[in-house]
């Protein structure tokens, strides 16, 4: 009944907004959706919490420990940004940069890209996971591209182009997958693409090809992670769209995609014995946080910053997942959590300063604690925990995945902790005179919506201070899942 | 299950004739032709599913015949003409590879890939093993399709028919994925064309031309 109701209100949701949409009103429907949305998904954690996993419609849903957190967290950040986006999109409409129509294809693209989301996180189906991430690709392409601007065009295009033809070798890998598995669970039931069958006879699948499948599945939706040197659509598309859509990719669909690595990395691993899938993870992962902590230094729009540092960090739970173990996959669940909701708490606030100062470049934003002190303090309250400052919540997974990699993966921790190091000056660097200094920002004629970030950010607190015990076991659990013994 | 003599060789002649397909759209500048040799793709691919469906009575592939019949032979083509006419883009420019070292390259990407089949296709039980390789160096050369041409419908069209040797993959391999994948499939790629069609419409607005050129100007500073 929850699940249900959990993929039936986003999706009604779209066709209702599809109409109605670009009403005066619409903005706060689309709040009410997304806490319809929420609610459902709070209603389903409580029923696995207290039951266990489930399995249903005909075994193509399934929901464990480790995506109903995911399932949680998803609806939560959506139901904050539907509330962020209530002011902000009011303002675009006032600053003229989107006519009603627009605003109709915003809202209901927004709910049908949480509908793809959370059908891509319950679905037990590898193949319905592939077509429910392009579908998530769909349903935003033309949200990037919402403001018509040259820009946007191209960010809308490389972005369709390179998820596009990166989701069609994750496709190639799931018909490599299904080819293996039908060997095993045969042809003519459709169970051969089941997660959970999959998971039952790993140690039975073919290993040669498999292992060729995860390089095609791990470059496929490492497309749509960011990981570097896949990463290219990445900063356009977070630069260009629309700020709430800039939160929502980064704090959900890119967890969404890492998602689907992990499902797959489990399988893999299962049916290989051996540390390639490992290796690979660990690889793409170093190199990403790498590439994106050096890149930080050559940007001039903040929005890119900060999707710079989305790649950053995706790179760090990648590589967190594929270290493996309780400790390490622990530490990446947590990070997802804490990363997705600081990241969107900062593009809320970044997205308001670029209103203010009507430029996204840092060159052209200062001084903002002067005129508006919330936006100030969010942004460098949410500089300060993505950049993993203690008492943050970032900084207790990073410290997590750093410690554990001392002990099992030596060589990487140097090579992590002066990325860090490079990420942190670069960041801080640009940040501090935008939220200090002499001012040039100007009012905005709706008032921001400044709960959700703080919000946001005084869960990251509490992570960072004290995880409550049935959330640690709830991570635990899904540690267990995902990371082995 | 094993497919005997003569169709085993027509199965062959139809994965030849897809990759013949995929090198003639290599080298192919005129847009309306390419149209057309990804639409006799198409139907290269419905006839060998056919065959199959025929040959293995697996009631599922005829209707991944028939949804390829719908959606590669008639709707998409039907939908890139209109999107021509309206675009009235007709040729594309200059490839950024010349003819000769595109076809040299392909010959590699070919060579490649049924080095890259071979594990896999030695435990297939079911179809020719050639077919897998096939399957790999048509989407391969799709994808160095993609790379070279400057047109955006061209780069489109090299993505369609990188969703066809996709689909061949899956069919030689599996004689098909299940049915309710195959529909997902189908229908992204068909939404994929709607938002591309409105998506050109949206270029041609703000730059009175499909070059890709115009789309080069962020990059990373």
């Amino acid at each position: 009944m929850e699940l249900v109701l959990l993929l039936a209100i986003p999706l009604t949701g779209a066709l209702l907004l599809a109409v109605v949409g670009g009403r005066r009103r619409a903005p706060e429907l689309n709040v009410v959706l997304s806490a319809g949305t929420f609610v459902a998904a709070g209603a389903l954690t409580a029923r696995v919490i207290a039951e266990g996993s489930l399995l249903r419609g005909r075994e193509q849903f399934y929901i464990d420990p480790f995506n109903v957190f995911l399932i949680a967290l998803t609806a939560f950040v959506g139901l904050t940004t539907a509330l962020f986006s209530r002011p902000y999109m009011r303002v675009e409409m006032d600053h003229g940069r989107i006519t009603a129509g627009r605003l109709r294809l915003y809202h209901s693209m927004y709910q049908l890209f949480m509908a793809t989301m959370l059908v891509a996180l319950t679905t037990n189906n590898m193949g319905l996971l592939w077509v429910a991430m392009e579908a998530a690709t769909l349903s935003t392409v033309l949200l990037v591209t919402l403001y018509r601007t040259p820009a946007s065009l191209e960010a809308g295009w490389k972005y369709f182009i390179l998820c596009g033809v990166g989701i069609a070798l994750a496709l190639f890998g799931t018909i490599l997958l299904y080819f293996a598995a039908e060997k095993v669970l045969g042809a003519e039931g459709v169970t051969a693409l089941l997660w959970t069958h999959l998971d039952a006879v790993k140690g039975q699948l073919e290993p040669t090809v498999l292992e060729l499948a995860f390089v095609f599945l791990l470059v496929g939706y490492g497309t749509k992670v960011g990981l570097a040197p896949l990463h290219n659509w990445l900063p356009d598309a977070h630069a260009e769209g629309p700020t709430p859509i800039s939160a929502v990719l980064s704090g959900l669909l890119l967890n969404v995609a890492i998602y689907a690595v992990v499902r797959c990395k489990v399988l893999v691993e299962g049916s290989l014995q051996s540390s390639f899938p490992s290796q690979m993870l660990m690889g793409f992962g170093v190199v990403s946080v790498v590439m994106a902590a050096f890149l930080l230094w050559r940007q001039r729009d903040i929005k890119r910053l900060f999707a710079y540092s989305s790649i950053e960090h995706m790179g760090i739970i990648t590589f967190a997942f594929g270290m493996g173990g309780a400790v390490a996959s622990f530490a990446a669940l947590l990070h997802m959590t804490v990363h997705s909701l600081t990241k969107s708490a900062i593009f809320f606030v970044v997205g308001h300063a670029a209103q203010k100062a009507g430029s996204q470049l840092m060159d052209d934003i200062r001084g903002l604690i002067t005129t508006s002190p919330t936006i100030g303090w969010g942004l460098m309250a949410g500089t300060l925990a993505i950049l993993g400052v203690p008492p943050f919540g970032v900084f207790a997974s990073e410290f997590l995945i750093l410690t554990t990699a001392m002990r099992e993966q030596p060589w990487a921790t140097p090579i992590l902790l002066v990325s860090l190091g490079v990420a942190f000056a670069a960041i801080f660097g640009r940040v501090q005179p935008m939220v200090f200094g002499e001012t040039n920002v100007r009012r905005l004629p709706h008032p921001p919506a400044l709960l959700p970030v703080f919000a946001h950010l005084a869960i990251v607190l509490l992570f960072g201070v004290y995880v409550p015990p049935y959330l640690a076991d709830w991570y635990r659990a899904a540690a267990g899942l995902v990371g082995g013994p | 299950m094993t497919v005997p003599g003569w169709d085993l060789q027509l199965l062959n002649l139809f994965a030849a004739l897809l990759l013949l397909l995929s090198f003639a759209m290599l080298s192919q500048r005129r847009i309306v032709s390419l149209v057309n040799l990804l639409a006799l793709q198409g139907a290269v691919l419905c006839a060998a599913t056919l065959l199959l469906a025929w040959r293995t009575g697996q009631g599922h592939l005829y209707l991944s015949a028939a949804l390829t019949l719908g959606l590669k032979v008639v709707g998409l083509p039907w939908l890139l003409h209109r999107l021509i006419r309206r675009l009235e883009v007709y040729w594309e420019t200059e490839p950024l590879i010349n003819a000769a070292g595109t076809m040299m390259v392909g010959l590699l990407i070919v060579i490649f890939s049924f080095g890259l089949a071979q594990p896999i296709a030695e435990l297939a039980s079911t179809t020719t093993r050639s077919a897998l390789g096939i399957a790999v160096s048509v989407i391969l050369l799709a994808f160095l399709m993609m790379i070279t041409r400057r047109k955006a419908l061209s780069q489109v069209i090299g993505f369609l028919s990188m969703e066809n040797g996709l689909f061949f993959g899956a069919m030689s391999a599996t004689y098909g994925m299940p049915m309710v994948v195959e529909l997902g499939v189908a229908l992204d790629v068909l939404v994929a064309m709607l938002v591309l069609g409105v998506f050109f419409f949206q270029i041609r607005e703000q730059f009175d031309s499909l070059d890709l050129h115009h789309l080069e100007s962020l990059r990373e500073r």
